[in-house]
């Protein structure tokens, strides 16, 4: 048993079992909701009201947690009850929590009307949830909590078993990276190992720059101690007595989180000299990041711990050989160091039950855009798009508004179109579809959303991060973007998209790092499956979609117009002009041309 | 003068007291590595890297100026112009993109009358693009004086930023 746990049994009365808890999502997603005046007001009342007098001798605890996933309905309040069982309440806001602390806990009566429903239990019905498990369980700011809920035996026993062993273990396990290429990790942790010299780094790739992606921080921000509990295996069997957490500076909660977890760590002997009385000692330091999205990629990461510029260096020599300050270094993503303590304690081969053949495990996956439950979901590998799409996140809301594509794996994926949607989700079947795992950023689209502007929002953001290093990259994401720029203003030639795919293949050839090599993805997924919108926008100078807004004309389709006035009430110029039973009309000078009335119109009647 | 009058090279030189930055120093000189966050401290504390700082910056970890311009260049989350007292950050994430962020920073830009990365004549406000910042659940997203609005519409950022204005 940890020492930690130890300690914690002589020092402190064991909360009892049957105890009343509050569970309060307070992620990102939960902060910007009000979870922050919700917590309060549930502190407010409860003291205010006693509760502990009240409920016989059961006393009622509140205590914050992490992102839960279904980021639409927060904030997301549990209250758990032993003869009651656990209810969720959601989009609680502070003026609801007098009433549900008065009926719920002190009448025992749940507020029926305020209560999640179906669409709460389906999105969990199908997930297999691991890693995301105990966020929106434990207190991500209470070491005690982890260690309550089993957090640290896997290190414990990792310590009692030879650093050989816990490698053996990993590969067994079959768990390929998270961070998007796939690299068997275990695979990853032996050469590092093997390589020689005694000043060994281990990196937490924390720098989760993929625009569509944040399950890295709500695993830091729901559960850090899990990801420094992998870390310090990982070191354990690697032989590094180093680590560097490298996460974004945009993530400030998940830093906050994270630097109390490495504090308390260090206070119960999990980390720091002699951890758990085994003899091995490791350090943990945070760096964050400074706002580039190359940094993700693994040598441009170490040039940035260095304090240079992060531009990126040809391999060979692999990290593994020479990676941070020119000694062996090993480097994984967030997600990947939060599976480990569970194929630690449950064996490599349990691990390796789940899941598909050449993809094992579970993974994560940020699911946004037109989606209904917008959210993170962790689903076993192989299940089928359809199923997310449909079965778990609630479908594409609104009327009229249908399924078009996933874009999946970012600005380095591609889409996935809605002709495919029962494909299985696994790490080659999707390259086979043109898209990528990635950190695992699905973003939906309806039909209202057009592929040649997603395509060049994509570039877009390649080219302003690319570094700059390699021509390839820094002058041919420039060429292609200005190219989809002018086929997106209704200036597109004919050739243009033979052009795009010519330079494209020579990009990803040529590239020195993935940035490079993966940019051009994006817009060669667009034109396979799409390639009737490009030509719309360069021959016809018309974007099917009605988003690319130099092809608008901002005027009603009156055929189309069922009269609703729902522009009108969206407007926030009120440049339409609209009573019952009429067709509305834009005026032409008043109107800033947002974009806010298309969006708005349940029947597409605004071109 | 050159036409943009708040351009680096036509600013007279400003007197910079260094007391706080030579604090913040003392703990990285010598240190491997400590450039960034030498250069994030300093930052936090006179919200934007002047030339003098720079340059201070420079002679105090003993590193080449044009090392250190390097840097600070490299990186979009080191300012070499001035900041308002708060930050309007517009998420310009995939999943904000699709739920029209853009259209908010058109608008959010035009109600300021400033260029994205500007600062207000007033000094108050700098509103800017930011990647990602993971709050895609409830998407579209900006942050505000350090404080996240969800789930906008054009109106209701506009709404967020005159209550903002209004000091609510």
């Amino acid at each position: 048993m940890p020492k930690a746990a130890a300690t914690k049994k002589t020092k402190q009365k064991p909360v009892p079992k049957d105890m009343a808890k509050v569970m309060i999502c307070m992620g990102t997603g939960g902060m910007s909701a009000g979870a922050g005046e919700v917590f309060a007001a549930f502190e407010e009342g409860l003291a205010q009201r006693n509760i502990s007098a009240t409920i016989g001798p059961r006393s009622c605890k509140v205590k914050r947690t992490g992102c839960r996933g279904l980021c639409a309905m927060d904030v997301l309040v549990d209250i758990d009850i032993p003869e009651l069982g656990l209810h969720t309440y959601k989009q609680v806001k502070s003026e609801m929590v007098p009433e549900i602390i008065d009926q719920h806990i002190l009448e025992l009566q749940p507020v029926e009307k305020w209560l999640t429903g179906d669409d709460y239990h389906k999105f969990h019905d199908k997930q297999q949830r691991m890693v995301m498990f105990k966020c929106g369980i434990v207190d991500p700011e209470s070491i005690d909590d982890y260690i309550a809920e089993g957090g640290y035996k896997a290190l414990a026993k990792a310590l009692k078993m030879e650093p050989e062993e816990v490698i053996e273990e990993v590969k067994k396990s079959g768990i390929r990276g998270r961070g998007g290429a796939g690299f068997p990790t275990g695979m990853k942790w032996g050469f590092c190992r093997a390589a020689p010299g005694n000043l060994k780094y281990i990196i937490v790739n924390a720098d989760e720059g993929d625009p569509g992606a944040f399950m890295d921080r709500s695993l830091l921000e729901g559960n850090p101690h899990s990801v420094l509990e992998g870390l310090i295996i990982g070191a354990y069997a690697i032989g590094c007595l180093n680590g560097y957490f490298y996460c974004r500076a945009e993530y400030p909660l998940a830093l906050r989180r994270l630097e109390i977890a490495i504090k308390e760590a260090n206070e119960h002997g999990c980390l720091g000299e002699n951890i758990l009385g085994s003899g091995f000692s490791f350090q943990a330091a945070i760096k964050e990041g400074a706002g580039a999205f190359v940094c993700g990629e693994e040598t441009a990461l170490m040039a940035s711990i260095e304090g240079k510029r992060g531009m990126p260096r040809p391999r060979p020599p692999f990290p593994a050989h020479q990676g941070l300050w020119k000694k062996p270094s090993n480097i994984n993503n967030v997600e990947t160091f939060a599976n480990i303590p569970f194929i630690i304690n449950n064996g490599g081969d349990w691990y390796a039950s789940h899941g598909t053949d050449k993809s094992k495990g579970s993974k994560v996956f940020a699911l946004t855009g037109r989606i209904k439950n917008t959210g993170l979901i962790e689903v076993p590998m192989g299940i089928t798009l359809k199923e997310i799409v449909f079965d778990i996140c609630g479908g594409v809301p609104g009327r009229n508004r249908e399924f078009k594509a996933a874009q999946m794996g970012g600005p380095s994926g591609g889409c996935i179109p809605k002709e495919l949607i029962d494909i299985p989700i696994d790490y080659d079947s999707l390259v086979e579809a043109g898209a990528i795992m990635g950190s695992g950023g699905v973003v939906i689209m309806d039909n209202t959303a057009c592929m040649v502007d997603m395509a060049r929002f994509f570039l877009a953001f390649t080219q302003q991060e690319s570094c700059g290093k390699c021509v390839p990259c820094r002058i041919g994401t420039k060429t292609m973007l200005e190219i989809l720029t002018r086929i997106t203003e209704g200036n597109g030639k004919e050739g243009d998209v033979e052009l795009l795919v010519s330079l494209a293949n020579d990009i990803k050839g040529s590239s020195l790092c993935g940035l490079g090599q993966t940019a051009p993805n994006p817009v060669l997924s667009t034109i396979r499956y799409y390639r009737d919108e490009y030509d719309a926008h360069i021959r016809e100078k018309r974007c099917p979609a009605c988003a690319c807004k130099a092809l608008l004309k901002f005027e009603v389709i009156e055929d189309l117009c069922k009269m609703c006035g729902i522009c009108l009430r969206q407007c926030p110029v009120e440049a339409v002009i609209w009573k019952p039973k009429t067709k509305a009309v834009i005026v032409k000078d008043k109107c800033i041309k947002c974009q806010t009335c298309i969006d708005a119109c349940p029947f597409l009647a605004i071109n | 003068m050159c036409a943009e009058s708040n351009k680096e090279c036509c600013k007279p030189k400003i007197a910079v007291d260094l007391t706080a930055a030579n604090e913040i120093l003392d703990q990285y000189r010598g240190k491997p590595g400590a450039l960034i966050p030498a250069l994030q401290k300093v930052q936090e504390h006179y919200r934007w890297l002047s030339q003098p700082l720079v340059e201070h910056i420079a002679r105090e970890l003993n590193m080449f100026l044009s090392e250190v311009y390097g840097v600070v260049s490299f990186y979009s989350q080191f300012y070499t112009s001035p900041r308002g007292e708060y930050t309007i950050q517009i998420c310009r994430g995939t999943a904000c993109h699709v739920k029209g962020s853009l259209r908010i920073l058109e608008q959010l830009a035009a109600e300021l009358g400033v260029e994205p990365g500007e600062m207000t004549r007033d000094g108050k406000f700098t509103v800017e693009e930011v990647n990602c910042i993971g709050a895609c659940g409830i998407a579209p997203v900006i942050v505000a004086g350090g404080k996240t609005f969800g789930s906008l519409t054009v109106a209701q950022a506009l709404a967020a930023i005159r209550n903002f204005d209004s000091g609510v």
